[in-house]
C-alpha cells in the first residue's frame, strides 16, 4: 500500500477511531434510558447467585505460548483467550464473531486442537501452546492452506477467513488422527478424507458471505497435496 | 461477566471442599457452556476452581469388562477411543452428533452431562423464567415452545436437557461417579442422576452441593446393533427436536432413550418390550403421558417415525 503523510492509517486504526466516535455520540442517550428502565420494569432482575459476594475485577497471571513466543500476561480472570489475543498482545488476525462459540470466527489452534477462543479463559491457558492465523503463515510464506483459500476464493468478506483456516488445518490432522464423524459411515474403520467429511467436520464455521463451496474446494486441494 | 477468583484444584477432595467452602463457587472443566452463561450473567459464580489438573482424562477397562470414563475425557477423544466405537457405537454416533468439532475439543464428559438447558427463555434475563430464578414463573409456558419438553414436564417448567451423550448413556445404563468434599465417594445411576422439573426446576441433577463427578462407567457391552438417529433444523450443528438412541438386539429387543422430549434423556423401560412389536407400539409406552403444547405436538409424531427409522435400519 502507498499512502502518504497524513493518510497513512490502517483499517483497523480507522475503524478504532470510529467506533470511539459512534460510542461518544451514544453515551449520553443510553445512560438515561436504561436508569428509567430499571425504575419502571415489572420483570425480575437476572438471577445474581444471591448469596454471592459482588467482588471487584481480579488480576491473576498467566504465561503460555503464542505463535512459538512466549508471552507473560497479567489479566483479570474474565478475559478470554479471544480477548488476550486481539487485546492484549495485538493479534487481530483472530476474529469476534458471535462470542458465544456459534460462529467460529474465534477459533485457534491449542496444543495442537481447534477450539473456540471465545469460549475459554486465558487463565486456563497456563503453559499452553496457542497457534493464531499468524503463527500459520504471512504475506509472502503462506501456509499451504492460506494460499489455497487465496487460488480458490474461499471467502468475500473474508471476517470468518481466519477462523475458516485455523479449523481446516487442524481439521485435516483430525481425520488423520483417525478421529470419526458425525457422517463416517464405519465407525471402525478409518475415516476417509471426502467433502462430505470436509462439510460436517466444518460445521463449526459460519460463512455469511455464502463462500462455503469455494472453501471446500480449497480444503480438499491441500488434503489432495497432502496425500 | 461479573468479576470472579479463580483458583486451580489440585485433588478432586480439594476441589469438592473449595466449592463447598465459598458460596457462588464453581467448578470449570471445558467451560464452552458455563462461559457462555456467565457472559449473559445467568450464571455469576463469584469464585471458579478450574479442575482440568485432576488427572480426571483416560478411558480405562473395569474389572467387570465396562469402561471407566474419566470426567475430564474430551467429547472428541470419548466419541474417538477405539473400544468406544466398537462396543458402545450408540456413545459415539450420540457425542459426534452434538456440538461442532471445536466445542467437542474442549467440552468434557462430566460437563456434557451438567450443561444447561438451551430453552429461550432461560436465555433471555429479560423474561420469567423458574429455572433461573426460583418463584418466578414460566414464560415458555404458553410461549414460543417448539423445541420444548412434550413428557415429563410440569406447570413450573417445560425446558428439555439438551444432551446428546446423556441420551445415548441413559440407553447403555451408566453410572456417575462422585466425590464429596469429605472424600467419600457413591455411585448414581444416570436414570437418578438427572431429575425431572416438578416445582424445583434449578434444581437439575442428584448432585449435592460441592459434589463433583469423577468418573463415568458403562457396564460390560450388550452387543446389538447401535444407532443414534437425531432429527434436527440443520444437518450440522444443532440441537435436537427429537433423537433416537437405541440398541437393538437380533431377536428385535433391546432398548431405547429419546433425547429433545424432557428434562432428562427420556426412557420407558416398561416400552421397551414392545420393541419386537414395532415403534407405534413402543411410543404409546414411552410418550403415554405426554403433554404437548400447541406448538410441539408434533414431536409425538416424529419421535414415532423416527423410531420406526431407526429400527427398519437396526434390522437392515
Amino acid at each position: 500500500m502507498h499512502y502518504s503523510g497524513d493518510l497513512d492509517m490502517t483499517r483497523r486504526g480507522l475503524l478504532l477511531g470510529t467506533a470511539a466516535t459512534a460510542a461518544l455520540t451514544a453515551a449520553p442517550f443510553r445512560a438515561p434510558a436504561r436508569a428509567a428502565t430499571v425504575g419502571e420494569t415489572a420483570m425480575p432482575p437476572p438471577a445474581t447467585g444471591a448469596d454471592a459476594p459482588s467482588l471487584s475485577p481480579v488480576l491473576s497471571k498467566v504465561t503460555f505460548t503464542v505463535n512459538g513466543q512466549r508471552r507473560d500476561l497479567e489479566l483479570d480472570t474474565r478475559t478470554t483467550l479471544l480477548d488476550a489475543l486481539r487485546e492484549h498482545l495485538h493479534l487481530t488476525g483472530t476474529k469476534k464473531g458471535c462470542d458465544h462459540g456459534q460462529c467460529g470466527a474465534c477459533t485457534v489452534i491449542v496444543d495442537g486442537q481447534r477450539i473456540n477462543s471465545c469460549l475459554s479463559l486465558a487463565v486456563m491457558h497456563e503453559g499452553g501452546s496457542v497457534t493464531t492465523i499468524e503463527g500459520l503463515g504471512l504475506p509472502g510464506k503462506l501456509h499451504p492452506m492460506q494460499a489455497a483459500f487465496v487460488e480458490h476464493d474461499g471467502y468475500q468478506c473474508g471476517y470468518c477467513t481466519p477462523g475458516q483456516i485455523c479449523s481446516a488445518v487442524a481439521m485435516l490432522d483430525e481425520i488423520k488422527a483417525g478421529v470419526p464423524s458425525h457422517v463416517t459411515a464405519d465407525l471402525t474403520a478409518a475415516p476417509q478424507a471426502t467433502v462430505d467429511e470436509y462439510r460436517e467436520r466444518m460445521s463449526g464455521n459460519i460463512c455469511r458471505c455464502g463462500a462455503y463451496s469455494n472453501i471446500v474446494d480449497a480444503i480438499s486441494d491441500v488434503a489432495r497435496r497432502e496425500a | 461477566m461479573r468479576p470472579f477468583t479463580y483458583e486451580r484444584a489440585d485433588s478432586p477432595a480439594a476441589a469438592a471442599a473449595a466449592v463447598e467452602r465459598r458460596p457462588g463457587a464453581k467448578f470449570i472443566a471445558g467451560g464452552t457452556n458455563l462461559l457462555d452463561l456467565m457472559k449473559l450473567e445467568i450464571e455469576t459464580p463469584a469464585h471458579l476452581i478450574d479442575v482440568n489438573g485432576l488427572k480426571l482424562d483416560t478411558v480405562e477397562a473395569t474389572p467387570d469388562g465396562g469402561l471407566r470414563i474419566g470426567a475430564l475425557v474430551r467429547n472428541t477423544a470419548l466419541a474417538a477411543d477405539p473400544r468406544v466405537r466398537r462396543d458402545y457405537g450408540v456413545l459415539s454416533r450420540a457425542l459426534l452428533a452434538g456440538a461442532s468439532g471445536q466445542l467437542r475439543n474442549k467440552a468434557t464428559t462430566a460437563g456434557n452431562l451438567l450443561q444447561r438447558t438451551r430453552c429461550p427463555y432461560f436465555y433471555d434475563t429479560a423474561q420469567p423464567c423458574n429455572k433461573r430464578q426460583p418463584g418466578s414463573g414460566c414464560a415458555a409456558i404458553g410461549g414460543y415452545s417448539r423445541q420444548l419438553a412434550v413428557v415429563g414436564s410440569s406447570d413450573a417448567c417445560i425446558a428439555t436437557h439438551p444432551s446428546d451423550m446423556a441420551v445415548a448413556m441413559r440407553a447403555l445404563d451408566a453410572t456417575v461417579e462422585t466425590v464429596r468434599a469429605d472424600g467419600t465417594t457413591r455411585s448414581i445411576p444416570i436414570a437418578e442422576f438427572h431429575r425431572l422439573p416438578g416445582d424445583t426446576p434449578h434444581i437439575e441433577t442428584a448432585l449435592m452441593p460441592g459434589e463433583l463427578i469423577t468418573a463415568v462407567t458403562l457396564p460390560k457391552p450388550v452387543g446389538g446393533t447401535h444407532v443414534y438417529r437425531k432429527v434436527r433444523d440443520r444437518a450440522s450443528y444443532a440441537f435436537a427436536l427429537v433423537s433416537v438412541a437405541a440398541v437393538v438386539q437380533r431377536d428385535g429387543g433391546g432398548r431405547v432413550a429419546l433425547g429433545g422430549v424432557a428434562h432428562k434423556p427420556w426412557r420407558v423401560e416398561a416400552a421397551e418390550a414392545e420393541m419386537p412389536r414395532g415403534a407405534k407400539a413402543v411410543t404409546a409406552g414411552l410418550l403415554a403421558d405426554a403433554k404437548p403444547t400447541h406448538d410441539n405436538a408434533f414431536k409425538l409424531t416424529l419421535v414415532e417415525r423416527t423410531l420406526a427409522s431407526v429400527l427398519a435400519e437396526a434390522k437392515g
